[in-house]
């Protein structure tokens, strides 16, 4: 766990940048630092390990007061992943994985080893270990600061908007690839990001920031989203603050019946039971089948577009279990929205 | 102007011996001079104040004539290759600690920073990442140093050493162009070998710069 207590941070030229903040990080959660540039939430992470010092107050990782150890060992002992990976340029990417283990005295056998293994572990290709740097693509290179970051296993991760330099789509990528990891690792993570959206598919906690320093309010996601503190906060979380709790509520409950036969549309199966497409006597439209797992967001964009506003529903395997209307997961939509306000007050 | 072929191979030992002497000068005042620069380069680099003072020095050292220089020095070393080097390493600083500070400037801070937050303790981070990566622009002082220090050595024939130098006295004396024409030749040869010596000692130092995607 990591505990802020009245911490205070003024720089030399007078900024205040992060006040009086008192938050408590939970051990093995994600916690999120968002907020507009120059909210402080970057110098707040960096205060835990020391890469900041704090001007008044007192900052605990684990019950120990970072000030009263040694700054350098007390890295070694935290993870870091910066923004466009930060990576060493003259060392091949297994040399870099290995960085903090030869910090800490292994030698360099055991720390290759192990470097080799986390190389698998955020999914690159063994053949990559001997690359340097700048032949690997963008997200690759995100990869490679993951696992350095990991190598010596510290039980705290720091991230500082770690996926801001990478494209939409290796940006997703690499998000669920932190969540597969985390259902692994367990890490406590602090992980900073002016992507609310980021936020919300990734923290358990999400800690909003407003210029000056300020915490503002800090909640899980749907309790944010559900009832942000202030106007602020609102604004911030944007006018699509609705739909973005549907994303974290999956639709698993939404009541399910038969697919319909004979009506204008039909929905056509393959001989394994897979939709394969919506029909109609004039033509062919595209089926999107959804799992239970699957957001209730998901859901209701399906029931949008599809033509029969039905959505599909399918197992595991991909087999039709039945089909959901749009006014079930409107309704359900609704519930959940409001559930979340009570659960929230 | 005729060369007289029969003299350069009746004094192929003399010759042998001057060049050695010649690059061995060159050399050594370049590996003091570095031995100079780094510490003042890192210096320069770190405390912002210096660094214009120390640039400056390197400068000025760099204005005063070379024969001066061994004139100055003549009370203190006399007529010494210790002379010679002093007055040779004098000129290397201004290249050479200039360019190891732009080279330790060049390295991103971005880099500095995750080594720091690694856990890495400055001295460490000096040795294992600036250094490394200032290599390049520091080699490129370093062979600026060494090809001008071989062809300043003649300088000191004034003060009875200069390697291949001697040839340009012995030559002008006698009214006898052949040991003149040799000692260039020499001197330029030198100078192109101890140079490829360095672009491929550099190629091996930096193997993380061979293979560009």
């Amino acid at each position: 766990m990591i505990q802020f207590d009245a911490v205070h941070k003024r720089f030399p030229n007078g900024t205040t940048a992060v006040h009086d903040l008192s938050l408590e990080m939970p051990e093995g959660g994600v916690t999120v630092l968002v907020g507009s540039s120059g909210c402080g939430k970057t110098t707040t992470l960096r205060m835990i390990n020391r890469m900041v010092e704090p001007t008044s107050g007192t900052i605990k990782v684990n019950g120990k007061d970072v000030t009263q150890q040694d700054a350098a060992e007390l890295r070694r002992s935290i993870g870091y992943v910066i923004q466009q990976a930060g990576l060493f340029p003259h060392r091949t990417v297994l040399d870099n994985i290995a960085t903090v283990p030869l910090l800490l005295g292994w030698n360099r056998k055991r720390a290759r080893a192990r470097a080799a293994e986390l190389l698998e572990t955020v999914g690159l290709a063994a053949d990559a270990g001997k690359r340097y740097p700048h032949q690997l693509s963008g997200g690759q290179q995100q990869r490679v600061g993951v696992a350095r970051a990991l190598a010596a296993d510290p039980p705290v991760l720091l991230m500082d908007e770690p996926f801001g330099a990478v494209d939409p789509v290796v940006r997703t990528q690499l998000q669920d690839e932190l969540l597969r990891l985390q259902k692994e690792l367990n890490k406590t993570i602090v992980f900073v990001t002016h992507d609310v959206d980021e936020a919300v598919r990734l923290g358990d906690r999400i800690a909003i920031f407003r210029t000056g320093g300020h915490l503002v309010q800090c909640a899980p996601p749907a309790e944010l989203l559900a009832r942000p503190a202030d106007d602020f906060v609102a604004d911030f979380l944007g006018a699509e603050r609705g739909l973005k709790l549907l994303s974290l509520q999956t639709l698993a409950a939404v009541p399910q019946g038969p697919a319909p036969r004979g009506g204008d549309w039909t929905l056509v199966l393959d001989p394994a039971g897979k939709p394969l497409h919506w029909s109609s006597k004039e033509t062919e439209l595209p089926v999107r089948p959804l799992k239970d797992g699957d957001s209730l967001l998901a859901a209701l964009n399906e029931s949008i577009a599809s033509p029969s506003g039905l959505v599909a529903r399918v197992d595991a395997d991909g087999v039709l279990t039945g089909v959901s209307s749009r006014d079930d997961i409107h309704v359900h939509a609704g519930q959940a929205h409001s559930a979340a306000r009570v659960v929230a007050a | 102007m005729t060369i007289d072929w029969s003299w350069i191979g009746d004094h192929t030992d003399d010759l042998a011996s001057l060049t050695l002497s010649h690059l061995q000068a060159a050399m050594t005042a370049v590996f003091f001079g570095l031995l100079i620069s780094l510490p003042l380069a890192v210096v320069a680099h770190r405390v912002r104040p210096l660094r214009g003072f120390l640039l400056g020095l390197s400068n000025v050292l760099f204005t005063i004539p070379s024969i001066a220089i061994f004139v100055l020095l003549l009370p203190i070393s006399g007529l010494t290759r210790t002379t010679t080097v002093i007055g040779l390493t004098v000129y290397t600083l201004v290249v050479l600690l200039r360019n190891t500070v732009e080279g330790l400037d060049s390295v991103p801070a971005k880099t500095k920073e995750a080594a720091k937050a690694m856990g890495t303790r400055p001295l460490r981070t000096l040795l294992t990442v600036e250094l490394p990566l200032a290599l390049p622009v520091i080699m490129a002082g370093v062979r600026i140093a060494t090809v001008m220090s071989i062809s300043l050595v003649s300088v000191a024939t004034y003060i009875g050493d200069g390697g291949l130098g001697q040839l340009f006295t012995d030559g002008f004396q006698r009214d006898f162009p052949t040991p003149v024409i040799v000692g260039v030749v020499l001197t330029i040869l030198l100078a192109v070998v101890a140079d490829a010596l360095l672009v491929a000692l550099q190629y091996v130092l930096t193997p993380w710069r061979r293979r560009r995607a």
